[in-house]
């Protein structure tokens, strides 16, 4: 007989029960279940409209939703339902514990602002008064993101697209997130960018144990990064599992045709 | 005064909504209180809201004041103290301590206000956060929620680019430590006059906003632990009364780059040369 292993049970960071949001009568998506635990990367791909942007506005709090639970486990108050949360509640989250990362940088960036000052805007946000600090703190967070210390008073209109997306990555995590989401964090970059961009990702989100959520329709990116797959369609979600285990043997029609259409060199 | 007029050009029913308005920017400080501003006989940018506002407070036996920029005599000061000479028929002074309401334009008066003066401010932008975040459903939520932060990326970028906080007017305020307020474009040297005897109004007629300082609210102006707010003034005396304590103008004098400081504050200076030669 081997040693029981005395199992602690672990809550979940995230914790999501029927989700449904509706466009009218057209389905954004429909009785989405799942829960993600501390340090987990989950993907969600599908094509076009399949609702998985939908899926992580709601989530996120962007978007309402029609029914359903999103139970995230605060820091001071244990789990919470984000969707009946106060908005000052729910903003307090999504600038603390909650990170988003846009696939169109200009949508997560001040463009007008310099990139230390689109660090420490969060770092301001929660209550830090000391300027020093604060480009200390913003130094080294461009540091880590591969953005060189004398841009740090330049605007991030002047950078080019990888920065920029480095540049909004350093933004998020300054507060030290545990949830992040990320929508086609790498859309956009051309591939060798790209390769480093998801480098750059894979060690933040292995060193800083964060968990993360990222919607991507390139099937690459969650076999790098995920350690969990979602792969919805039409709405719904048709397939969950290991990220192997779903790319190497898809099971539901739609994930066979998706993994037989990536394009090889 | 015409008789064809109402008292202070503006009908009773009007004044009674911007009374309301008031009210209600007194009652809560620094909160920008929505008003239907009427259009007035003189383009946006000129004061609309400034007169808006002293025609709702003006009464027969009130001795009314305009500057602008300190000074009586210039254009949009006259034009506005005679705009109110001739529809409200009162009396009108270029004494601060005289004047029962004081409106103005881009300044607070040198001599301390009391408890029986209203100043009335023309506000060109009441938003502090307009030129942040240009969406006004998001400024206003920000506002409710106290999402502050975004007023110190501003002075942040100040510091990063001239190494000092550079604002120099329109500096942001916090009033009775829960609103965020843009003092309309005063230099930073009268920021610590916000805290003052006399009740304050604010009014933007564009923008139709109305807000309000009362009398003895604590304001204070926003800044770093390790750079603190600083009243900058021109490290001069006012070259034609020796003042040492006023806002200065840079007044250039002839061609060959000769220049003296001189106050800003008409008034304040003449009184003061009053003194000195009855002395």
């Amino acid at each position: 007989m081997t040693a029981a292993v005395k199992e602690t049970p672990v809550t979940p960071l995230l914790e999501v029960r029927n989700l449904s949001k509706f466009y009218g009568a057209r389905i954004g998506c429909e009785n989405v279940n799942f829960n993600l635990y501390p340090g987990e990367v989950l993907g969600i791909v599908g094509e076009s409209g399949s609702g998985k942007s939908t899926l992580l506005n709601c989530l996120a709090g962007h978007l309402p939703s029609d029914s359903g639970e999103v139970i995230f486990d605060t820091r001071a108050d244990g789990p919470q339902d984000t969707l009946t949360m106060s908005e000052p509640e729910r903003r307090m989250l999504g600038r603390t514990d909650w990170a988003f990362v846009h696939q169109n940088p200009r949508d997560g960036l001040r463009m007008r602002i310099s990139a230390g000052g689109n660090v420490g805007e969060r770092l301001m946000a929660v209550g830090a008064r000391h300027y020093g600090d604060i480009r200390q703190e913003a130094g080294d967070w461009l540091a880590r993101v591969e953005i060189d210390m004398s841009r740090i008073d330049d605007r991030p209109s002047g950078f080019s697209g990888g920065m920029q997306q480095r540049l909004q990555i350093a933004r998020n995590l300054v507060t030290g997130p545990r949830l992040v989401f990320m929508d086609e964090p790498t859309g956009g970059l051309d591939v060798s960018v790209q390769a480093r961009l998801l480098d750059l990702l894979r060690g933040l989100v292995r060193r800083l144990g964060l968990s993360a959520i990222i919607v991507t329709h390139d099937l690459a990116v969650v076999r790098l990064l995920a350690d969990r797959l979602m792969v919805m369609k039409g709405g719904q979600v048709v397939e969950t599992g290991l990220t192997d285990q779903v790319l190497d043997d898809p099971q539901h029609a739609y994930t066979q045709l998706l993994v037989s259409s990536v394009l090889q060199v | 005064m015409i008789s064809n007029y109402n008292f202070a050009y503006l009908d009773e029913q009007t004044k009674r909504m911007i009374r309301r308005a008031i009210l209600k920017g007194v009652s809560v400080p620094g909160y920008q209180v929505p008003f239907a501003s009427r259009e007035m006989p003189m383009p946006y940018g000129w004061g609309t809201g400034g007169v808006q506002v002293s025609a709702a407070c003006l009464t027969p036996d009130d001795t009314f004041k305009v500057i602008d920029q300190g000074a009586d005599d210039t254009t949009n000061a006259v034009s506005i103290r005679k705009f109110f000479e001739k529809t409200a028929g009162v009396a009108v002074t270029e004494r601060t301590s005289d004047a029962t309401v004081i409106q103005t334009r881009h300044r607070i008066p040198e001599t301390d206000l009391t408890e029986d003066q209203i100043l009335v401010y023309q506000v060109p932008i009441p938003e502090p956060l307009r030129f942040l975040e240009p969406r006004e459903t998001e400024t206003r939520k920000m506002h409710a929620l106290e999402e502050y932060g975004l007023m110190h990326v501003k002075l942040y970028e100040d510091i990063a680019k001239h190494g000092e906080i550079a604002t120099a007017y329109a500096y942001p305020v916090k009033v009775e430590g829960r609103y965020v307020m843009d003092p309309s474009p005063i230099p930073k040297f009268d920021n610590p006059k916000l805290e003052s005897a006399a009740l304050q109004l604010f009014g933007a007629g564009r923008e139709q906003r109305i807000y309000a300082v009362p009398p003895y609210t604590k304001v204070v102006s926003l800044d770093f632990e390790d750079y603190p707010f600083d009243p900058s003034r021109a490290d001069h005396p006012c070259e034609l009364c020796g003042a040492e304590d006023s806002y200065l103008d840079e007044v250039i004098v002839d061609d060959a780059g000769g220049r003296i400081f001189v106050c800003s504050d008409t008034d304040y200076c003449a009184a003061r040369r009053e003194k000195g030669e009855a002395a």
